[in-house]
């Protein structure tokens, strides 16, 4: 794997490309351009995406968005896709509501 | 704390074949889905399988999800639906959201079957309502009898879009186009020309430049790309749509995985990122199992076996079976899925470019390039020959692994061989009876009869017809070629139905003589009415 963390690469500016004003993250609405703004400014990893932009972090908890995501991250830092650390996976694996989430089974079924 | 020996997240044709396996063996098993009925895509599938007789060729996909069923249920498998997994942990515990509870499942082993996610891709206006994927639509038309659009357009030439691009015509849609960015066809080619035939017209090296409407899909703007994929300018096309299916890939869902702590790999030849197992689908955590496709995106035949694989991995594991036991049973299994993974389509091809068959006859370019077999190709392959009298013509072109036409003729006039990718040949001095059920028989709906009455001067021509409303003898029409255009009119001259044809109906139409190797569909009405053919299966499938 190439070592996409190299924080010295340099990107170029930042240029406005056809499409930046689709959205690619439906569920927190974040747009392409977007991104790749976000790439420019610094963050090179999928984790770092999430947190600061929020794209995969809605409802389908990236299910649509991550492959996409991913792709304009690659596209845009010149690596493969495959070169990126995907996001980390942790519980709840799919979207539930806190009081479901603290509401532990009483008593065991058998 | 639920304590039992195996549990399997995931009810597909996978996580069932494992729980079999491993309760037969004497194991206690809880199979965990999280949606309210079993059988993962199995009960969409209304097609019929293909693959050879132990891998349930030409039963149609939920046909196969009952017998699952019925089984785990006769072993005294929980399945417990509407049961989310949330998370996996240490010690192989795994959280369960079940109604509005939140409870803890442990077992000795686990084998992880929870399939895959449908890719998308964006483009200007993706986001409308009418864009859907084309698993979407399988759900909506073959589980809950809803029609998701009038006129839809499909993006994706893999099996999925040319499948569900035919169920679609069988709901009664008319499919306006098979869209692909890629310059071939992706799928079987069986496939392709089944659709290709009843007139959806495919536009290879194009893709969808941007969905038009304001609140939902009105139309659909294409365009060619040039092998950079870029557009080219002055190509495009436009289509009033109301709904536009996407079916580009799918990617394996292995988040559990990873959470748990397994080693997971990113490898686009499996669809994505997927688990690192042994060739008994063990994870670098022993006792984790993964099967299907969330360890590598292939057809449900496969993963049906890699569930068994991984069932009887985790009775062993869990010392229900020794090693010796364990290995006998695995290596029939192990047959059964390297004859599944042969021939062009094998995941070992995946993105190659495959010219000639295991023959060497080189492949229809036309079939790559516009979804069926040219008029002028057609006569090289071994299983389309001219004879007098009825015969069977088999226009089936490409090394997949699939036999069941072999079986079906009790006259033994079709020979496959001992190597089931091999194309299928007529065999000569046999005598073909007519009795139709090789037409029946083929998942690829690609074998006609064909009887050349020249004296009379015209020709009968069996063909499947899985459409409603079903023509009756003596209705005229038009007969279709290949590619879908009228090429004559043609009468129908008998219709024939039994149960072995198993929902498929077998019609057979009179046409000039001179048309016997080129007319393959049948149109009710003038060369130019509209079809309304709805699906026979789709309809009895729902009536069961």
């Amino acid at each position: 794997m190439k070592e996409i963390c190299d924080r010295t690469l340099d990107l170029g500016p930042f240029e406005p490309k056809p499409g930046d004003d689709q959205i690619v993250c439906r569920c927190e609405e974040v747009t392409q351009g977007e991104i790749r703004r976000a790439v420019h400014d610094g963050l090179f990893t999928i984790a770092e995406i999430r947190r600061y932009l929020r794209c995969g972090m809605g409802l389908c908890q990236g299910q649509t968005c991550a492959r996409l995501v991913k792709g304009i991250v690659a596209r845009e830092l010149g690596v493969s896709p495959d070169e990126l650390e995907p996001a980390s996976s942790r519980a709840p694996m799919r979207p539930i509501e806190m009081s479901v989430f603290a509401k532990e089974a009483e008593r065991d079924e058998r | 704390m639920n304590r039992t020996d195996l549990i399997v997240v995931g009810a597909g044709p996978a996580g069932m074949s494992a729980a079999i396996e491993a309760a037969k063996r004497g194991a206690h098993v809880t199979v965990l889905d999280e949606n309210s009925r079993p059988g993962g895509q199995l009960f969409k599938q209304i097609h019929k399988f293909f693959g050879s007789k132990e891998h349930h060729a030409k039963v149609r996909g939920f046909v196969i999800g009952e017998e699952l069923m019925e089984e785990a249920a006769r072993l005294g498998v929980d399945v417990r639906l509407d049961s989310t997994v949330i998370g996996l942990y240490q010690d192989k515990e795994v959280v369960v959201r079940e109604g509005e509870e939140v409870s803890h499942h442990k077992a000795d082993a686990i084998v992880i079957a929870t399939g895959a996610a449908e890719n998308m891709v964006t483009f200007e206006g993706w986001t409308l309502p009418g864009v859907i994927g084309a698993g979407a639509a399988q759900t909506m038309m073959n589980l809950h009898g809803v029609r998701p659009g009038e006129r839809v357009l499909m993006l994706g030439t893999g099996n999925v879009g040319l499948v569900v691009s035919y169920q679609l015509k069988q709901a009664g849609c008319d499919v306006v186009a098979l869209v692909d960015a890629a310059p071939r066809v992706g799928g079987y080619g069986v496939h392709a020309a089944k659709v290709a035939r009843t007139g959806v017209p495919f536009y290879l090296s194009h893709t969808i430049k941007r969905a038009e409407g304001t609140d939902h899909v009105t139309g659909v703007t294409i365009a060619q790309v040039d092998s950079h994929f870029q557009f080219v300018p002055g190509t495009e096309k436009h289509f009033d749509v109301d709904t536009i299916c996407v079916a580009v890939g799918l990617s394996p869902m292995s988040q559990l995985f990873k959470m748990d702590g397994c080693k997971v790999v990113d490898d686009r030849k499996k669809g994505g990122q997927v688990p690192v197992v042994d060739d008994r689908g063990e994870t670098s955590i022993p006792g984790i199992f993964a099967a299907g496709d969330v360890s590598g995106i292939e057809e449900a035949s496969s993963a049906m076996i890699e569930g068994r694989i991984a069932g009887l991995a985790a009775a062993e594991y869990l010392g229900f079976i020794d090693k010796d036991e364990m290995d006998k049973a695995v290596a029939a299994n192990d047959a059964a899925l390297d004859g599944l993974r042969q021939g062009m389509f094998a995941p070992k091809n995946r993105g190659e470019l495959v010219t000639t068959t295991e023959e060497g006859i080189p492949v229809s370019q036309s079939l790559l390039e516009h979804g069926y077999v040219a008029d002028d190709e057609i006569a090289r392959f071994p299983g389309v020959t001219g004879r007098v009298g009825i015969h069977p013509v088999m226009e089936c072109t490409q090394n997949i692994p699939c036999n069941p036409c072999q079986d079906a003729c009790l006259k033994h006039c079709i020979k496959v061989g001992d190597h089931i990718t091999q194309l299928p040949a007529v065999e000569p001095n046999s005598t073909c009876i007519g009795c139709g059920m090789c037409v029946a028989s083929c998942p690829g709906q690609a074998i006609f009869l064909v009887d050349e009455k020249d004296e009379e001067g015209f020709a009968d021509v069996t063909l499947p017809y899985e459409f409603l409303p079903v023509p009756a003898k003596g209705d005229r029409g038009v007969a279709l070629g290949r590619d879908g255009s009228p090429v004559c009119e043609a009468e129908v001259v008998s219709v024939r139905q039994t149960r072995a044809f198993d929902h498929t109906t077998l019609l057979t139409m009179r046409v000039p003589a001179d048309m016997a190797m080129r007319a393959r569909f049948f149109r009710a009405g003038s060369a130019n009415a509209a079809t309304n053919e709805t699906s026979a299966t789709a309809a009895t499938a729902a009536a069961e």
